[in-house]
């Protein structure tokens, strides 16, 4: 029998029981628009988290003072844990994996513009943070080795900070105080939006290291380097090039323990990024337990419907159907109501993706790869928990299936 | 090819039925030649059902030689049983048999579509030429419960009569009708079997099987009686009567 034929007679089959084969299609349904609804938020979970990787900077590499891996009492007792500027210029000087290097001196502080006020986070840094982070300036431009070189007061402002000090005028040119000292505005920061941690990246102005030290923190202690590596492969052999150099700078003998720490912050956003995978994971695995139940739901029917259809199959029989057409028969039924009831599951699960994203705000990403697994899985379980009442179908004796009330 | 359709030689049937068999077919000889019209008649568990279903190849008999057709039967698997049927066999059931919910040409067309030679045709033109024949074609789209039971009775004839079968079996055809509706389904047969068409027909009503051209007996699974019909009636002429009588 051709497959037109075949399918034409399963549909028919369908549709003399349709509250029948909706009911049993429901699982189905549910099954594959949990599937769809759960993978669509946890891939958008992942493509965010994805997008603050970039918002971290490119092949970021973070050193810190301190150690993170030992007890620590007496080293907190030691001299100078601390990172200095020697140890910046040593890893621009030395290290071949490393593109570039800054020093990231941290205050809070006031800054007041003409027309208002406002608190933020001062960075000092060098040029090399500029891309570093990967950040570009939507107006002006980023300061350059002059300025860091003579200690000039020029400031860059986060998008933020340029919303709150100036609101809708242009800010570059314009006076800013920090801390009593004047600077003046030389770029706006393009907005990075929110950090993994939530905290707002736009909220922020940066200042030469130098001038920093001098005019705002009066000291020349560094709480962070951020270096960047050539390469994402680069990463680990940047970080030991690093972790050596700042030793030797340290002065640390081999029996001392590191006195600062060397991490790569991708390692937080991939673990991040893991834990929503596991995520995605447990929640297709509870979506997958519900099509087999509608599996099973397809395979109850069938069996039904092969005993009630025992008369016909043992028409078809002594007319000249073999077992095998029999087989194939029952099994494209089964298939069909998979299919199909895949392919309702996959429209409730996309619109239902649609909506839920509409209303929460989160992210959903529907991938078409998704959508073709599901509608193969449906019909996988339709051959599954079809073939066996199929089976039953093909191998009953024509006589007694033609006598069957 | 000769002219025997059907050529049994000591074909038995035995059922194990507990610790003691049953004997349903014992040594059967029978021999059909081409037009023949016969009625296979015997009272229940005379062994005309186990016959039926071994000419019909739904069975397989215990032992003996079963020719139909040229084709020995008994050499063969379940999926050339089921193409002999197929091919060579027209089946016509007491209960009808008709796939519910159905259309009658739809129910026609059914044995054309489990043909495997690969022939190319028109089956939905064979099914409507085969419902005419039977005098159906202004109800081709009927389904089988919009339908008289002689009607319905006569779509199955067509699907027995579709695939221009070497044979065809009717077991108990008039079993479900009233005497009138059996008398036309007898003329349709009779019609049939003048246009050539070898009819073999399991009846108990010795009524019916005066149609026949001949008449097998059977009783306790063995072949009481062969012969051919002495008065043999003309269903046609009984009709005709009997609409001059209501008249």
């Amino acid at each position: 029998m051709k497959i037109r034929t075949l399918v034409r007679l399963a549909l028919q089959a369908i549709r003399k029981n349709k509250m029948r084969a909706t009911l049993t299609m429901l699982g189905i349904i549910i099954g594959v628009a949990a599937v769809i609804v759960m993978v669509a938020i946890g891939s958008g979970a992942r493509a965010r988290i994805a997008a603050q990787i970039n918002n971290l900077g490119t092949n970021m590499i973070v050193i810190t003072p301190g150690s993170s891996n030992t007890a620590g009492v007496s080293q907190g007792a030691q001299a100078f844990p601390t990172l200095s500027i020697a140890d910046v210029d040593k890893i621009r000087a030395e290290a071949q994996y490393v593109t570039g290097v800054s020093p990231v001196v941290v205050s809070r502080s006031q800054v007041v513009a003409a027309q208002a006020n406002w608190r933020t986070t001062i960075n000092g840094v060098d040029t090399d943070y500029q891309t570093i982070r990967d950040w570009q300036t939507d107006d002006g431009v980023f300061f350059g080795d002059d300025d860091v070189r003579a200690q000039h007061t020029v400031a860059v402002i986060g998008h933020t900070v340029a919303q709150r000090l100036f609101g809708t005028n242009e800010p570059v040119g314009q006076d800013i105080l920090i801390a009593q000292a004047s600077f003046k505005v030389v770029g706006v920061l393009t907005p990075k939006g929110q950090t993994a941690a939530g905290t707002d990246s736009d909220d922020v102005i940066f200042v030469p290291y130098t001038t920093a030290a001098t005019r705002l923190n009066g000291k020349n202690r560094i709480p962070q380097i951020v270096a960047s590596a050539g390469s994402q492969q680069d990463i680990p052999a940047a970080q030991d090039e690093i972790r050596g150099l700042v030793r030797e700078s340290h002065r640390l003998t081999t029996n001392d323990e590191d006195d600062f720490t060397v991490r790569n912050q991708t390692d937080l956003a991939t673990a991040a990024e893991s834990s929503t995978q596991v995520m995605t994971m447990l929640l297709a695995a509870i979506a997958s337990i519900s099509l087999l139940v509608g599996g099973i739901g397809i395979m109850n029917i069938m069996l039904v419907s092969v005993t009630e259809r025992t008369r016909e199959i043992g028409i078809r029989l002594a007319i000249g159907a073999r077992g095998s057409d029999v087989l194939t028969q029952f099994l494209v039924e089964s298939i069909v109501m998979g299919l199909l009831g895949g392919a309702i599951g996959l429209a409730l699960g996309v619109a239902g993706a649609k909506v839920l994203g509409h209303f929460t705000g989160w992210e959903t990403v529907i991938s078409p790869i998704v959508m073709l697994i599901a509608i193969g899985f449906s019909g996988a379980v339709g051959v599954f928990f079809g073939y066996y009442p199929a089976r039953k179908a093909a191998a009953l004796n024509p006589i007694q299936a033609l006598r069957y009330e | 090819m000769s002219d025997v359709v059907i050529e049994t030689r000591q074909i038995t049937k035995t059922y194990a039925s507990g610790s003691n068999s049953v004997h349903a077919l014992r040594e059967i000889d029978l021999t059909v030649r081409r037009g023949e019209f016969i009625a296979v008649m015997g009272t229940s568990g005379s062994g005309k059902s186990t016959l039926m279903n071994v000419l019909g190849c739904l069975d397989t008999p215990t032992s003996g030689s079963y020719l139909l057709d040229g084709v020995q039967v008994e050499l063969l698997d379940r999926n050339e049983l089921a193409a002999i049927r197929n091919q060579k066999i027209g089946f016509v059931f007491q209960g009808f048999n008709l796939l519910a919910r159905t259309s009658a040409v739809e129910n026609v067309q059914l044995p054309l579509l489990y043909d495997r030679s690969g022939r190319k045709r028109d089956t939905h033109a064979l099914a409507i030429a085969a419902l005419v024949s039977v005098g159906l074609g202004e109800r081709v789209e009927h389904e089988p419960s919009e339908l008289s039971g002689g009607q319905q009775q006569r779509v199955a004839i067509a699907r027995a009569l579709v695939t221009e079968p070497a044979i065809i079996l009717a077991d108990e055809p008039t079993g479900n009708l009233d005497t009138r509706t059996s008398i036309e389904v007898m003329a349709l047969f009779q019609t049939l079997n003048d246009q050539g068409i070898t009819i073999v027909l399991v009846t108990h009503e010795h009524d019916i099987a005066l149609y026949a051209k001949r008449i097998v007996e059977m009783r306790d699974g063995s072949i009481r009686r062969d012969e051919l019909v002495k008065d043999r009636r003309n269903a046609a002429a009984d009709l005709e009567q009997e609409e001059r009588s209501a008249a």
